[in-house]
């Protein structure tokens, strides 16, 4: 049984390569299944009478009477010493792999998770076990195929993308037979009537995302502020006094109450209120809508929406964080630097009764990035 | 023999029901070329199977459901806290399953390594030229898994519903309202409803384990299919030419390298993912609309667009009651349409400018396409910039720079910077093409020093390599086009040729074929013997179109070398 390496391949440049040997892969008295796969392959063989497939079947352990045609692939590397030096590092790699491999199921069973250190130690010891198995088997099987394999540099040929002409030419006619045959061509109403018979499947599925969402209508231009809401420390959800605010500093977030927890609502109501010295306000700040030098600011960026969140005391400067838009809080929240096109609307704030800060009505225009209706 | 004991058995078994012997004899001797830089691709196509492998483990936990809960978890600095179902679960797999975490990294680092990984390898493809005929329809391919990629990617950091992701979903939100006419509606459909609503988390989870990578699986399928049946592209060397390919077979070579590389990327991700922490949401909290933290960053490829957002000035327009917002539409929609479009452009392009329509198999080395590789740097500057800016703050802080001068900076730079990396990529090179003619004349640098019996000093040089002068060589001359206007000022100009866009071409062919002249200004000075049947193949005398020498001296006067 050994045809397959005795008729090992000869150089397959330029021709289709040898015989497959069908008789040697279905050996053990086997007729060929197939008499289509021994003519199939035979042609490109040899130029001569080629051997009978059940003669060769017969002599399936007799060596080969065919001249030993060269090897594309050596069989083994050029110094074998190297070659044995080589295999043991390859065995080390592939024994430190499995070692590792099994590390990593201890490391699985033994270290428990459920607590932050316990997770530490755990990604620690399955991480560092993962990474030597396949580091280790990586290193092994490069080692392998540069110092074990031995090297080769073979040529094949290549021939151009396109089809012999004959060969397009043949399928031109067969493509024309075919068409012709449908009658596709020939009769324009089946053709039509075919494609807009597909028109309005075509349509289905655009029409069946319809539902995807409600129609936005006018829902972007306001806000869930009306008047009397108080405005709550979003996070504790206290209502705020102007006395609240010692002296000025810092920038709180605000929320509308009723709605600390709607999400909807507080993607476009998210409020920042500062508190500065009444005559540091300025226009266009609207010094109605401020009590006792706290001015209330819509928080969403006019830029992309994302939250105003930074603040500079010294300055007055708002900054959104994402794509550093900055607005003057001393003047109307006017867009100082950056993509915002627009200024934080202001809310226009009182107190009520109670002497909690409230909302006098909703934002005057629509607060948040701009958009297609928005007017 | 056992091999041959298992062919005989188990391989006859199966040739018997399935006539493979012909078919796998060529595969497994199907050759494949070497270069480290043919690594890259496989290093996309590895991460993505990992991606395949960690993010299927994922889904066995994760909640693709943005109901909210109080997490009474593991986590205790959370404990109390409500959160939607997503948040939570993905602290569960952090916190609770075992080796969740690492799942999470390694997926999380893969995602990114496969971004990267699949921008080297199209930088690679072009700068070599690779995406010439036959292969322009397996570049459009791998230009369309680049945008699954990062739309994949965006959708999967969105997941956590943890407020670092909520920002991003809150700029797709602003980006899609700019879209003018139908942005608002888009983004209602999207998010069904108001932003940021109940539905987004469960619609981005099929898309990104279902949708996406499915579309990305089916493109890698038949990317890799024609990448085999076109055969590999090869970087010049001897006795490489364009009618053959040169290298290992596939059996046992090609596959026990590419399962050695399988296993070198596996490893890279896990080390990463062992000992650098990515993405760790409990720090950032679950996602409320009213909150965010400074220095948010999103993952590096997103981040040029971040960086265009960041630069546009406060443009807008209102025109009968409309507001069209330039300052996020533009950014939004221009450098990704620029570098996507002209990427899909110029494989058909290039062969326009030059005329040239032959198949190419053997790699360019960027300095003998001058100018397609200074095309290439100037997209490469501009989206550098881009990106850079994505990431000012991060710059002002750490170099101490006002962070308005950043962005002041960028604004200029995204226009000079990438003009001026196309000149400089050209001089370097037509100076490389130099230093080759150079070394093919005069040879090697040896170091000796010799006097001569006259007293004459002069020093040793020694001829380059076979092998070295093969690749020193590999440059082939550029095809002529037609004249746009016939200096006899009688014949007609060729069809093609005439007119503005006859004119355009001509000047566009002039300014894509500017090289140093081959023959160095004398002739056949080679230094060195020729003729020798590889190396006028090396020189790719057009075997389908006949080359015009002439051409080869049509450069400027000024740049022949010294000789």
């Amino acid at each position: 049984m050994s045809e397959v390496t005795a008729g090992g391949p000869p150089a397959h440049e330029g021709h289709a390569g040898p015989d497959e040997e069908p008789g040697g892969l279905t050996a053990g008295g086997q007729e060929p299944a197939d008499p289509a796969l021994s003519v199939a392959a035979v042609p490109h063989r040899v130029i001569g009478t080629p051997p009978p497939a059940a003669a060769r079947t017969m002599l399936a352990s007799e060596p080969d009477p065919q001249p030993e045609v060269q090897r594309e692939l050596p069989a083994d590397p050029p110094d074998l010493g190297r070659a044995s030096k080589a295999e043991r590092v390859v065995a080390a790699c592939f024994i430190i792999s499995m070692l590792a491999g099994i590390g990593f199921i201890v490391a699985y069973l033994a270290f428990q998770v459920h607590s932050v250190t316990g997770v530490l130690h755990s990604n620690l010891a399955l991480g560092t076990a993962m990474s030597i198995t396949f580091l280790a088997l990586a290193v092994g099987a490069t080692i392998w195929v540069r110092h074990l394999m031995p090297d080769v540099d073979l040529t094949e040929a290549r021939k151009p993308m396109a089809s012999a002409p004959a060969d397009r030419a043949a399928f031109a006619e067969t493509f024309t037979e075919g068409t012709e045959a449908s009658q596709f061509v020939k009769r324009p109403l089946v053709r039509r009537t075919l494609i807009a018979a597909t028109l309005p499947v075509a349509l289905a599925p655009v029409l069946l995302l319809r539902d995807l969402g409600p129609l936005p209508e006018k829902s972007l231009d306001h806000t869930v502020w009306r008047q009397g809401i108080r405005l709550l420390i979003y996070g504790s959800n206290r209502p705020l006094k102007p006395a609240d605010f010692a002296s000025p500093g810092s920038m709180i977030t605000v929320a509308p109450e009723g709605y600390q927890d709607n999400f909807d609502a507080l993607a476009k109501a998210a409020v920042i209120i500062i508190k500065l010295r009444p005559e540091e306000l300025q226009p266009p700040t609207v010094m109605n809508w401020t009590v006792d030098g706290i001015v209330a600011y819509s928080k969403i960026c006019t830029h992309v929406g994302c939250p105003a969140a930074l603040y500079e005391q010294t300055t007055h400067h708002i900054l959104c964080p994402c794509h550093q838009s900055t607005f003057d809080a001393a003047r109307g929240a006017q867009v100082i630097f950056g993509p915002a096109t627009r200024a934080l609307p202001q809310l226009p704030i009182t107190t009520n009764a109670q002497g909690y800060l409230i909302a006098q009505s909703d934002f005057n225009e629509p607060v948040g990035p701009s958009y297609w209706e928005r007017s | 023999m056992s091999v041959d004991r298992a062919l005989g058995g188990v391989g006859g078994w199966l040739d018997d029901r399935f006539r493979g012997a012909r078919g796998f004899r060529t595969l497994f001797r199907k050759i494949f070329p070497d270069h480290w830089s043919f690594l890259l691709g496989e290093i996309a196509l590895y991460s993505f199977i990992i991606l395949l492998l960690t993010g299927t483990f994922l889904t066995l936990w994760f909640q693709p459901s943005m109901t909210e809960i109080t997490y009474h978890g593991s986590y205790l600095h959370l404990d109390g806290v409500k959160m939607s179902e997503a948040y939570a679960s993905t602290l569960n797999i952090s916190f609770d399953v075992r080796g969740g975490l690492l799942m999470r990294q390694i997926h999380h680092w893969a995602a990114d390594l496969f971004v990267a990984a699949i921008l080297v390898h199209m930088l690679r493809i072009f700068f070599t030229g690779a995406f010439r005929k036959p292969r322009e329809i397996n570049w459009l391919i791998g230009l369309t898994m680049f945008t699954l990629a990062l739309i994949e990617g965006l959708f999967g950091y969105s997941l956590p519903d943890d407020l670092l992701s909520g920002a991003g979903l809150r700029i797709t939100e602003g980006v899609l309202q700019s879209i003018p006419v139908v942005g608002t509606y888009l983004a209602f459909f999207l998010f069904g409803g108001p932003y940021p609503g109940h539905d987004i988390i469960p619609r981005f989870y099929i898309l990104h384990v279902l949708v996406i990578p499915g579309l990305i699986l089916a493109l890698v399928s038949v990317h890799l299919f024609l990448m085999f049946h076109q055969k590999h592209t090869q970087m010049p060397g001897k006795g490489r030419t364009d009618q053959n390919v040169v290298g290992a077979p596939l059996y046992p070579y090609f596959l026990a390298k590419t399962g050695a590389f399988f296993f070198f990327t596996f490893a890279a991700l896990a080390i990463t993912s062992t000992f650098a922490q990515i993405n760790p949401i409990w720090l950032y909290g679950p996602y409320n609309p009213v909150g965010i933290s400074a220095g948010s960053q999103p993952d590096f490829y997103v981040g040029f667009l971040e960086g265009s957002l960041r630069m546009m000035p406060a443009w807008q327009t209102v025109i009968f009651g409309h507001t069209i917002a330039w300052n996020v539409f533009i950014p939004g929609l221009v450098p990704l349409g620029i570098i996507m479009t002209g990427a899909a452009l110029w494989p058909f392009l290039e062969p326009w400018i030059t005329g040239d329509h032959r198949e190419h198999h053997v790699c360019d080395r960027p300095r003998n396409a001058p100018t397609r590789t200074a095309i290439g740097m100037t997209a490469v500057a501009f989206y550098g910039v881009l990106w850079l800016e994505g990431a000012n703050d991060v710059i002002a802080d750490h170099f101490d720079i006002p962070l308005y001068t950043t962005t002041v900076i960028a604004r200029y730079a995204v226009f000079v910077v990438p003009i001026a990396a196309y000149i400089i990529t050209k001089r370097i090179c037509l100076g490389l093409q130099r230093k080759d003619l150079h070394l093919l004349e005069h040879g090697v640098e040896t170091g000796i020093i010799r006097q001569l019996p006259s007293g004459e000093f002069i020093e040793e040089t020694r001829p380059v390599s076979e092998d070295a002068r093969a690749v020193l060589m590999s440059r082939q001359p550029a095809l002529s086009l037609p004249p746009a206007e016939p200096d006899d000022g009688e014949n007609v100009p060729a069809p093609g040729m005439r007119g503005a866009i006859g004119k355009t071409r001509s000047r566009l062919n002039q300014i894509m074929n500017e090289s140093v002249p081959m023959d160095g200004g004398h002739g056949n000075g080679y230094g060195a013997p020729h003729g020798d049947g590889h190396d006028t193949a090396a020189l790719g005398d057009g075997h389908e179109q006949p080359v015009s020498a002439a051409v080869v001296a049509d450069g400027d006067p000024d740049e022949h070398p010294r000789s």
